[in-house]
């Protein structure tokens, strides 16, 4: 009797979960369906699985540039923000002065500027530097890791600091006596032991730099520097009306997803909670 | 020496980041402020003209910007129950003992990983084609029907589908919440022939507080700020009825050139965010128990 009531249990869950993510089959299944077949049961299993809309909706899409993009800016932002927020949150925690607290709690009052509150200066201020000074901030992918390891700095720093100040000073006194620098006791004896933190900013950087919009959609211009949210708003403006090749357009933007949450499922649900508990 | 020597490697190790900081946070901050007291229409060769206050007091005329204002307001004390009470639901179901919970909470969170962009576009064809789809079949047309052309149906869609995107992502940190509870209190609690519901009321709920600190800033602050899906699922429309507090200000600023009054919109909005997530997380912290 109890047997039966759990597998019933389980059963049922696992139904919930399921329909749960319905939308996600509704979008799989129709773009494999021409218009008449999705009118007539939207619901269905198409009759046939030809890829044609997925053929056109890469080439329309420019898929694979849109996806060398997102991997290029998404991966390079993401190093360049554990190596810098981790260094200077060390520096912080260990340097007891008034200093530290002030650029510390500078960090964390910033996270609650929305970003509609700094876009606009931000691009007038980027388009300023590109046209006085010459560095290409506007409209190139090197100017959007700049913007992005900013914007993410805060939380960053935030997460790194509340780890350190977990970790006792005694071994890198230790190490310090030995005679090595800073840089070697950071990189051979910290950043090591931060390798927990590391997965979780790691993990929340990527989702959001990933997924981001407003803020590519601000400095990119050029065709050909879209990302993936940029060239599906753009796909989604000019052909709002033929849904088949939207639906293989927006499987298309969910495989990489599923792919990473495929490869790093539990580091990822692990790193949220941790990340939300600090 | 060796202070002099300390502070070397204190600039070194932190200059990088606190230099880009500066340019992409600090500056555009203060200089937005600056923004707000002039009329401007973005073109670097038109003149600003400053007008003091004016923008901050012509806001309260502004009647999009009220109506954004409360549909925002609205929208957001509807998604933070929803997301809560569904998040806490899913954590509670799978930190049960069924054999299939950690399937089910691999399911559950695999849409917030998706952008809000690309649900609001994917949960855009569910309303328009499958809804109208299943009103047909299913005859229940005063439910299943395109819910994104009615101007209050289409908020609720927001809510419908911010709920979606963020209910599997608070049900992580309520896990983590319920984990950290420890089991002998639950079961001596048991022992003491307590309810099922007696035990969630009087001991998981309270224990909970930490977790629904947090839970209740990210959906307070994430549902205050929310553009993505509000762009991809309604546009704004129909006719500004779905035209949140964000896409009011882009619109502004970026539609209307209005770069002056829109930026003293954007520093309303920012006013507003931290009044009050601050209080939220100061009130809740309040309630917290200590162990």
């Amino acid at each position: 009797m109890r047997k039966t009531s759990s597998i019933l249990k389980s059963v049922l869950l696992i139904l919930l979960a399921l329909f749960f993510l319905s939308p996600i089959y509704i979008i799989f299944v129709n773009s494999f369906k021409d218009r008449q077949e999705l009118y007539d049961n939207a619901l269905a299993l198409p009759d046939n699985f030809s890829f044609q809309y997925y053929l056109e909706a890469m080439e329309k899409m420019n898929f694979l540039s849109a996806l060398g993009n997102s991997l290029y800016i998404t991966i390079v932002s993401v190093v360049l923000i554990v190596i810098l927020s981790s260094m200077t949150a060390w520096m912080l925690v260990r340097t007891d002065s008034k200093w530290s607290t002030v650029i510390f709690m500078t960090f964390i009052a910033t996270m609650l500027i929305p970003f509609q509150t700094l876009m606009m200066p931000l691009m007038q201020f980027m388009s300023a530097i590109t046209e006085n000074l010459n560095i290409p901030m506007y409209n190139t992918r090197e100017g959007l890791i700049f913007m992005n390891i900013g914007f993410h700095a805060s939380l960053s720093v935030f997460l790194y600091h509340g780890f350190i100040k977990s970790i006792p000073i005694t071994l890198e006194e230790a190490a310090t006596i030995d005679g090595a620098s800073k840089f070697g006791v950071f990189w051979r004896i910290i950043f090591p032991m931060l390798k927990p933190i590391t997965a979780t900013v790691m993990i929340l950087n990527v989702i959001s730099i990933w997924n981001d919009f407003l803020l590519p959609s601000l400095t990119l211009i050029d065709t050909a520097l879209r990302t993936i949210p940029l060239s599906t708003f753009f796909f989604f403006g000019e052909f709002t009306i033929q849904w088949n090749l939207a639906m293989a357009g927006l499987t298309l933007t969910i495989i990489p997803v599923i792919i990473f949450y495929a490869m790093a499922q539990k580091h990822i649900i692990k790193g949220i909670g941790e990340g939300a508990v600090k | 020496m060796p202070n002099r020597n300390k502070l070397k490697w204190f600039l070194l190790f932190t200059v990088p980041l606190i230099f880009i900081f500066t340019i992409v946070v600090l500056i555009p901050f203060l200089v937005g402020i600056y923004y707000s007291f002039f009329e401007w229409d973005g073109i670097g060769a038109n003149p600003k003209v400053f007008v003091g206050l004016d923008n901050f007091v012509e806001l309260w005329g502004d009647n999009q910007f009220l109506r954004s204002m409360w549909l925002t307001t609205l929208f957001t004390v509807l998604s933070v129950i929803t997301i809560n009470v569904i998040g806490l639901a899913f954590a509670l179901l799978v930190t049960s003992r069924i054999q299939t919970a950690n399937a089910a909470r691999t399911l559950l969170f695999m849409p917030y990983l998706i952008g809000g962009l690309i649900l609001g576009y994917i949960w855009q064809f569910v309303f328009v084609d499958v809804f109208s789809f299943l009103g047909e079949v299913t005859g229940l047309d005063q439910v299943f029907f395109n819910w994104l052309v009615d101007p209050q149906f289409a908020l609720y869609g927001l809510v419908f589908v911010f709920t979606w995107q963020m209910a599997g992502y608070i049900m992580i940190i309520y896990i983590a919440g319920i984990q950290a509870i420890p089991n002998d209190v639950v079961e001596a609690a048991k022992i003491d022939g307590a309810s099922t519901w007696q035990r969630f009321t009087r001991i998981t709920f309270p224990l909970l507080m930490p977790a629904l600190t947090i839970s209740l800033f990210l959906t307070l602050s994430s549902a205050f700020k929310i553009y993505d899906v509000n762009l991809s699922l309604t546009g704004g429309g129909p006719a500004n009825a779905t035209e949140l507090f964000a896409m009011n200000i882009y619109q502004e600023i970026f539609g209307s050139s209005n770069y002056g009054f829109g930026q003293a919109k954007a520093i309303v909005f920012f006013l507003i965010v931290a009044a009050i997530t601050l209080t939220q997380v100061y009130m809740t912290k309040k309630r917290e128990v200590e162990m």
